[in-house]
């Protein structure tokens, strides 16, 4: 098993495990040896900002807010490869120029498509 | 003690420190109180002026202002403690692991200062939790709270971890649990916590 070309990274290995978990079990003995503990209600419950907590934190959001992120998302890039349309505007050709309309119009059709599905509607 | 005080310096002066664990564990102790980051009024423009780099908490060990209660170690109230914010200050200070130590700072944390006659102002928030150390200010200076904290420290190196006089949290019979105050129709219900504040609170109207 020595003669393995491995055996050296084994042993390394390991050595890296211990050298992760050895102090954390030692901090865990260490608390649970020395560390006095003092639990009661008010300490044990949610920390809130010192308010009382309300309601669950598994809170479900309507499907319909992706959607919304989404297109934000969309436009969002948009506007990233408009600003420099924009800028370049005057020194562009005529095929740049038509790239570009149609780009910005199949965005226009996503969106006409969005607000067609009723999913700009916030209900 | 095994070791004389002098006998500790002269040995110390020839390069040799002796130490008892007692020593060693409250000078771990006060050379890492981490505050909690919690201000209420004005004092805290001063508690943040302290942590800045003219006055330099962080001498102290306690520039890790903790944004959560579980790793704080002080509570420095800071300012007026409102009847409306007196319940969460009490939770906060609940919520906080042991050891804890609390600094009120500033005249209305410990007595309600200015405030005093106002209707909606606890008068000191020693009536529900233990204050380690009071300043009186308004606000106090930085230096002032520089100095409460070393009062602080000073502290904590005294407290004998075994017999009387150890901390709170080293005594398994103490009570570490400080209720939480309500709203009640017309004041805080109760009106102190009894166990931190002896005195009855004579005539429950606006002066008390």
């Amino acid at each position: 098993m020595a003669s393995s070309p491995y055996f050296s990274l084994a042993v390394l290995f390991v050595a890296a495990l211990l050298f992760g978990l050895a102090p954390l079990g030692l901090a865990w003995m260490w608390a649970r040896l020395f560390s006095p503990r003092k639990p009661n209600a008010i300490k044990n419950s949610i920390y809130e900002c010192g308010l009382v907590s309300k309601g669950d934190a598994w809170v479900q959001f309507r499907s319909a807010y992706y959607l919304y992120a989404i297109i934000f998302l969309i436009f969002d890039v948009e506007a990233v490869f408009l600003l420099p349309f924009a800028v370049a505007f005057t020194g562009l050709g005529v095929a740049a120029c038509v790239s570009m309309l149609i780009f910005v119009l199949m965005l226009v059709e996503g969106l006409a498509w969005a607000w067609a599905k009723g999913i700009l509607t916030w209900a | 003690m095994a070791v004389e005080k002098e006998l500790k310096i002269e040995l110390g002066k020839q390069g040799i420190f002796v130490t008892t664990i007692e020593e060693l564990y409250n000078w771990g102790r006060r050379s890492s109180v981490w505050p909690m980051q919690f201000g209420l009024a004005c004092c805290a423009i001063e508690m943040i002026a302290t942590t800045m780099a003219r006055y330099d908490l962080a001498r102290f060990g306690a520039e890790v202002f903790r944004p959560s209660p579980r790793q704080a170690d002080l509570m420095i109230v800071s300012g007026t403690v409102t009847k409306k914010m007196a319940p969460q200050v009490v939770r906060l200070y609940n919520q906080m692991a042991e050891p804890k130590y609390v600094i009120a700072m500033g005249a209305c944390a410990i007595s309600g200062g200015p405030f005093k006659q106002g209707y909606n102002v606890l008068k000191g928030i020693d009536r529900y939790i233990p204050v380690d150390v009071h300043i009186p200010g308004c606000p106090p200076r930085p230096e002032a709270l520089i100095q409460a904290f070393m009062t602080l420290q000073k502290k904590i190196d005294g407290q004998p971890l075994t017999g009387e006089g150890r901390p709170r949290y080293l005594d398994a019979d103490a009570q570490c649990e400080f209720p939480v105050p309500e709203q009640g129709a017309h004041d805080l219900e109760p009106p102190s916590n009894r166990g931190v504040w002896p005195v009855e609170i004579q005539g429950r109207g606006s002066r008390d």
